[in-house]
């Protein structure tokens, strides 16, 4: 027999702090694969958010740098223009990137900075225990929303790649979930695409992956799974909102 | 070689630029606008790279990323814009990363004015950002010092692996002098091994941080960037002494400013009264020793803000010797006139 | 149908359970005879003979705890 799956080289040793069944640590595989099988590990640097993921700088095997809240892109922007042979690329979560992070992150697209962004949205502050996030759902009970999201008040949730797509620098969006073995799959391809597009000089270049707080939505990991397909697919499609072809 | 009549924000900018500096991330802001105007004119011409971010905010985290990539980079804004840089400053310091920041003050606090003022002294020396640190400040008097500072900004900031500010107001902007571009006496700089530039599955990953979840971790990281600073207070302090020794009144005062005060000074002088003007150059490290030589009857420090200097002066005179205040704000200068009054005033009342 | 193997490294494990819904022959199961090094059951399989190699419960885990073998 042949081994078809082993950890990934992509990432170091370090057991993750991450909370049991936290779709974190799926999403850091498969961006330490898709690396390693591109054979750009040596020439990748990464931008790590503050979150949850703040420790990634300890988890991706590649050089790192830790950003300060929602400034990833602008980071990742100033590496990127020192060494544009290199591959250079941002892993946030919903806070960091939608929150207080917007005017970097529209701008890192709209100037179609070579770089790619791994969106964790998983609609929730995670790190800090569980706050209302951008893109929180209608109805949804966080701990600065205690009786659910009202869109009254605080407005609607944000949908970050349909945005970014209408900016001409975002070559490659895609919205993908991990919820289920084949939605794993199609994320590893679409993380494969956005680096490829940065590889091929094409443009900016962003994955949203649709995630799971077990622990902040008071729920267990199967559980969340299922939460996140009856609830967030439904208001953020899944699909591909901008193909390198149109991106020209 | 020979001088060349230059405004100071473009003097700046052609400084950096002779000192190897080929990254520039900035953003509009009055007083300041020459700089980044010229930089996008000129890094184009030697492959470097000019970009205008979406804010000062961004503009310093692309300096973080530059920096934090191995390479000479610079920001610049004024007052507002430094303020908004704060956060980011704390970070490049945390994270022991070289970089040039340039501030064209101008009055406060909010949005204030665009004329030139001294108020973000407090700001600039006392860290702005949070958390124990502190970096160099250059505060350039002449065109030429702004030029020689940027330069030698560039090798300090390598040399020590900090962020060093060169502080100077709307008036060393937007004033033009004959300058001069001249190296500074090159340090012996060790190659940036710890840069994120990719690790060619060659070595370990680096990598560039501030962040420190143990207590002890970060507390021991605190007492090193405590033994470098101590290091820079020893070797990079700055001051002038001008006409000091057997003066009766001192004036203390940078930037521009000392220039008004070397005026009143000397017009003092021609009236029989011995005056003097302590200058410091680095505000960081505040030259507190210069003090001690000091045997006059009174201080006064005169800056053209509501008076953030003064504390520096009195902690460094420690109640050896009175010390008085006479200002400016808003973007108005002070005359010598001013200066030679309130002098008299304190004079009179010594006596 | 192809024959597969998985091994996990059990000490790895924090008992999500993720894998025991990815497995298409439902024989990833927590065993909750054993407690690992960090306080939880870890996953196992219950019928080794019946692994398809599919890889489903890997691809599942986030913790890189399982390694799948397959006939080729």
């Amino acid at each position: 027999m042949a081994v078809v799956f082993q950890k990934t080289k992509g990432l170091t040793d370090l057991q993750t702090h991450y909370c049991p069944g936290c779709t974190h640590g799926i999403i850091h595989r498969l961006v330490g694969e898709v690396l390693e099988e591109l054979g750009v590990l040596g020439e990748s640097i990464g931008v790590a958010p503050v979150g949850c993921s703040v420790l990634a700088y300890k988890y991706f095997n590649c050089d790192m740098q830790e950003a300060a809240h929602g400034r990833a892109p602008a980071v990742a922007t100033g590496i990127k223009r020192v060494l544009p042979d290199k591959v250079v690329f941002t892993y946030q979560g919903d806070g960091d990137l939608a929150s207080i992070g917007a005017a970097e992150i529209v701008h890192a697209a709209a100037r179609g900075e070579k770089i790619t962004t791994i969106f964790v949205n998983n609609a929730i502050y995670g790190m800090t225990g569980g706050q209302m996030a951008p893109t929180t759902l209608v109805g949804q009970k966080a701990t600065t929303s205690p009786y659910g999201r009202d869109a009254a008040v605080v407005g609607m949730p944000m949908r970050v790649s349909e945005m970014l797509a209408t900016l001409d620098g975002a070559v490659y969006v895609e919205r993908v979930s991990v919820n289920n073995p084949g939605n794993v799959r199609k994320t590893k391809a679409a993380i494969k695409k956005a680096f490829q597009a940065q590889i091929n000089g094409e443009g900016f270049s962003i994955v949203e992956v649709l995630s799971t707080c077990p622990t902040n939505w008071g729920m267990h990991p199967v559980e969340s799974l299922k939460w996140l397909e009856d609830n967030m697919i439904p208001y953020y499609p899944l699909g591909n909102f901008k193909k390198v072809e149109e991106g020209k | 070689m020979s001088k060349v009549l230059m405004k100071g924000n473009e003097a700046v900018a052609k400084a950096a630029i002779e000192a190897g500096c080929k990254y520039f991330f900035g953003y509009p802001i009055t007083p300041q606008n020459e700089i980044p105007e010229y930089m996008s004119r000129e890094l184009p011409k030697i492959g470097g790279v000019f970009l205008q971010a979406e804010s000062e905010v961004a503009a310093i985290n692309m300096v973080y990323g530059a920096a934090g990539a191995g390479v000479r980079v610079m920001t610049s804004s004024s007052s507002p814009g430094i303020a908004l840089k704060q956060e980011g400053i704390s970070y490049i310091a945390g994270a022991e990363l070289p970089a040039v920041i340039v501030n064209m003050m101008r009055g406060g606090p909010g949005l204030g004015g665009i004329q030139p003022s001294q108020a973000d002294y407090f700001m600039c020396t006392r860290g702005g950002g949070n958390g124990d640190y502190r970096h160099v400040v250059y505060a350039p008097a002449t065109l030429q010092e702004a030029v020689d500072m940027t330069m030698e900004a560039f090798e300090v900031a390598d040399f020590y692996r900090m962020p060093v500010m060169v502080l100077g107001d709307g008036m060393i902007g937007q004033m033009m002098e004959p300058v001069e571009f001249r190296q500074p006496a090159k340090r012996e700089l060790e190659e940036k091994t710890w840069a994120s530039v990719g690790t060619k599955m060659e070595r370990k990953p680096n990598v560039i941080n501030s962040l420190y979840l143990d207590a002890k971790e970060l507390e021991d990281h605190n007492i090193r960037l405590e033994e470098k600073y101590n290091t820079i207070i020893k070797n990079e302090t700055r001051h002038e002494n001008y006409k000091t020794e057997d003066a009766d009144i001192v004036f203390v005062a940078y930037g521009t400013t000392a220039r008004i005060a070397k005026n009143a000074a000397d017009a003092l002088r021609e009236e029989g009264i011995k005056a003097g003007v302590l200058r410091p150059i680095t505000l960081w490290p505040f030259p507190e020793r210069a003090f001690d030589e000091l045997n006059c009857k009174a201080i006064l420090t005169v800056e053209m803000s509501m008076g953030q200097m003064i504390e520096d002066v009195k902690l460094s005179v420690n109640g050896r010797l009175p010390v008085h205040f006479v200002g400016r704000s808003g973007g108005m200068v002070p005359e010598p006139k001013l200066i030679v009054e309130k002098a008299k005033e304190i004079l009179g009342g010594a006596q | 149908m192809a024959k597969g193997k998985v091994f996990f490294d059990q000490d790895r494990c924090k008992g999500c359970e993720l894998c025991t819904i990815a497995c298409p022959v439902n024989i990833v199961i927590m065993d909750k005879t054993k407690i690992n090094i960090k306080g939880y059951n870890p996953a196992t399989v219950s019928d080794m003979d019946k692994c398809i190699g599919c890889a489903n419960c890997a691809t599942m885990c986030p913790d890189s705890v399982i390694i799948v073998e397959r006939e080729k």
